[in-house]
């Protein structure tokens, strides 16, 4: 019996730690660690409940919007006020480009390389890979002097001293499959979705205002201004040209990410039987398709139990999430063996782990800073499989479509989206159907300012002198990595308490008061690990839920650097 | 004019941009965001100058970092060194190495670089600037001790932004109409 401790102790917080036990290079049991301490709740005690948002946006730099939108949700909901048309469709917008562009980002710059050797790309026949990319779509970029000049680029970049993103890769592994061919076709598509997102993420500027932080989010709606007469507005020129960008969008997957990962799913057939782990899906469901009507939702809101397609998805009833601390560093008043819901939930840290540098966790006690959030007292995957399964039973057409489509091309009954494949695709058949939502919305947006509606926001509750003494609330949204609540109780116009439940901690959770293991867990279980000095296998699975450790910190790690030391303040005084 | 003049090395570069990462909620993380906003507060900078609070910003950084001739980051940097110490990198030592073959990943700065040098867009001119953190609690305000060092930071960032000419020329405040 062997364990691997997959622990990123290059950094000094901040990430995801496996241990992980294998017998006979099949991992036979898993522990998630997540090193992540939430404070923001104790940051936003006292505060303005008004500018929750603003500090909830710096809790993760890839969530930026979807915190921001939780937040405002959040008050609105405690505060009960409704949010005019024109803001719902803002938001909307604003949201389904985060979509679209993390999961082409997730898909090329953090997964993909867990498929795609590199190295292997560098001996590919460019008239090949050229007829490759022709036979999978009519994308434009597809001659043998384009993959030429991408092997050039690609070779430049692995000859320097630096490798950046291509270091350290498992390169070579036999875990490898694809042709030197469709490795490079795949690297090429690495580089061109970089210049996508690039120009993608351009409706945020236009949208948001100042960027990178989104400043236009307001309790009652947007604060962008409409007004065709202003400067500022959101114009018809501005429309048209995010129209321009959307166009691109949905080009870019459809010729690219889509074909990318039915051929991936050809190559990599065996991984569309493992990874699956969890049985029970949640989706808080996202894009209301009516202001005043918070449960019709473009994405569904609902829970698929068992793996059961067949019948409509459960309601969410949200009085039903509980989170656990048994093996999280945390201490309840009422006993660590106690489930609170977040409306009344305690963040007091209690560390009890061992003091670094450590080998292993006390897996028997506690061992990760995530709770271990459960819905009716069972794990839920979150993410994007679990919002194509919960539309998918709840029947909406055109991702029952969508996803009829794939497993027909692929050959394969509906049992292999329960997989880490199935995950991987699902992402894109999301991205698919989110980024053909977005002309039509801005045609419907441009539609109502010329009709004269103008009105972004819904100030009528903004005088903290109109609200109860006591009011409590949740907002919740589909981040594109998963399920996200915050719940918000406010005591005479300050925040008095304040919880967010982010989808990496059910995904990531660790085990709960009752031992069931947490989403990564158990996916991870069952896999057959080739070698377990570089076990892929476990990142492929781990990266195909799309984790975010990132609500920490992320120091720059420059131990072993040539640095000059230029003050220090301590010495000086 | 020659062409000698557009081709000399020592020709200030025409974008200068500041870049200030770090998490503001978490103390001394947010050094980077505190530097970039007492660099906007001097108001002493010139208009080919821009400054950028990225937060924890990753990839979403990229479009505004093309195109830069001249970079400064401001981050928290663990150099092993006794918290509060001002730290200086230039050039190909900043680390730009994305994927820790064990790590989950997370997109950080060292990511940033290293895709803007994949594309070919790494500035011709990086420094990062810095301050071995004290305290990476909770909390919107710095440590005392990042506190101090905030000061010496901010003047070695002007003193490299000096030597780019990207610092204004002090002008006595005009006469009252």
């Amino acid at each position: 019996m062997a364990k691997i401790v997959i622990d990123p102790v290059t950094r000094i917080e901040g990430h995801l730690r496996l241990e992980v036990k294998i017998d006979n290079n099949v991992v036979t049991d898993a522990w998630s660690a997540g090193t992540m301490f939430r404070g923001l709740e104790i940051i936003l005690k006292g505060r303005d409940p008004r500018e929750a948002w603003m500090y909830a946006q710096r809790i993760c730099g890839v969530c930026t919007t979807v915190h921001a939108i939780c937040s405002v949700r959040a008050v609105e909901n405690a505060l009960g006020i409704a949010i005019p048309e024109n803001a719902r469709l803002l938001r909307n917008i604003i949201e389904v480009t985060q979509f679209v562009h993390d999961h082409v980002i997730h898909f090329y710059h953090l997964h993909a390389l867990d498929w795609v050797d590199v190295v292997s790309a560098l001996s590919a026949d460019t008239s090949k890979t050229s007829s490759l990319q022709t036979s999978i779509s009519d994308w434009a970029n597809n001659t043998p002097s384009y993959f030429q000049a991408v092997k050039a680029q690609l070779q430049a970049y692995v000859s320097s001293t630096q490798l950046g993103p291509f270091a350290n890769g498992y390169w070579g592994h036999p875990a490898y499959q694809l042709s030197p061919e469709a490795n490079l076709l795949l690297a090429a598509h690495y580089l061109e979705a970089l210049n996508f997102q690039r120009d993608y993420v351009k409706i945020h500027t236009l949208m948001g205002g100042k960027t990178p932080h989104p400043q236009t989010y307001a309790v009652g709606g947007m604060a962008i201004p409409l007004d065709p007469t202003s400067s500022q507005s959101i114009s018809p020129a501005k429309i048209a040209y995010m129209k321009t960008l959307a166009k691109k969008g949905v080009d870019f997957v459809n010729k690219v990410y889509l074909p990318d990962i039915k051929m991936l799913a050809k190559a990599y057939v065996g991984w569309m039987g493992v990874g699956g782990g969890t049985t029970n899906f949640l989706s808080f469901g996202d894009f209301p398709q009516d202001a005043t009507n918070p449960l019709n939702l473009l994405l569904p809101r609902g829970v698929v139990s068992n793996r059961n397609l067949a019948s409509p998805p459960t309601p969410v009833n949200q009085a039903l999430i509980k989170e656990y601390v048994a093996h999280s560093w945390y201490n309840y008043t009422g006993g660590n063996n106690a489930a609170l819901h977040p409306s009344q939930g305690q963040t007091t840290p209690a560390y009890t782990g061992p003091a670094a540098p450590f080998q292993n966790l006390d897996t028997n006690g506690k061992y990760s800073w995530l709770k271990s959030p459960r819905y009716n007292d069972q794990p839920m995957e979150v993410g994007p499989l679990a919002r194509m399964l919960v539309a998918y039973a709840a029947g909406v057409p055109a991702v029952r479509q969508a996803i009829n489509g794939f497993l027909t091309e692929m050959k394969q009954p509906a049992s292999v989206l329960f997989s880490t494949l199935g995950r991987s695709a699902a992402r894109a058949i999301e991205t698919q159907f989110l980024a053909a939502q977005l002309s039509p919305w801005l045609d419907q947006l441009s539609a109502r300012i010329s009709g004269g509606d103008t009105v972004a926001c819904n100030n009528a509750k903004w005088n903290p002198a109109s609200w109860p003494a006591n009011a409590v609330g949740w907002g919740s949204t589909e981040a594109p990595r998963g399920a996200l609540g915050h719940w918000v109780s406010i005591v005479n116009g300050k925040i008095a308490n304040y919880q967010c439940v982010v989808p990496t901690t059910w995904n990531g959770s660790p085990r709960d008061a009752k031992g069931q293991r947490g989403p990564f867990e158990m996916s991870v279980i069952g896999l057959k690990i080739a070698d377990p000095t570089r076990p892929i296998e476990i990142l492929r699975t781990i990266h195909s839920f799309d984790p975010c450790m990132a609500c920490a910190v992320h120091v720059v790690d420059a131990r072993n650097r040539p640095i000059t030391v230029i003050a220090n303040s301590i010495m000086r005084v | 004019m020659t062409d000698t003049t557009t081709t000399n090395p020592s020709k200030p570069p025409a974008s200068v941009m500041v870049l200030g990462i770090g998490n503001a909620l978490r103390s001394d993380e947010g050094i980077g965001v505190h530097a970039i906003r007492e660099l906007d507060a001097r108001a002493c900078l010139g208009d080919h100058v821009t400054l950028i609070d990225g937060g924890v910003m990753g990839l979403d950084l990229l479009p505004a970092l093309e195109g830069c001739e001249a970079l400064v980051v401001v981050d928290a940097i663990d150099a092993a060194q006794p918290p509060g110490t001002v730290l200086r990198m230039e050039g190909d030592d900043v680390p730009t190495d994305i994927i820790d073959k064990l790590s989950m990943h997370q997109a950080g700065l060292a990511d940033l670089l290293g895709l803007l040098r994949l594309q070919g867009q790494r500035p011709p001119q990086l420094v990062l600037f810095g301050v071995q953190p004290a305290s990476l609690d909770w909390g919107l305000e710095l440590s005392p001790i990042g506190q101090q060092a905030l000061q010496p930071l901010v003047a070695a960032i002007l003193d490299q932004l000096q030597q780019w000419g990207a610092v204004k020329p002090t002008t006595p405040p005009s006469a009252p109409v």
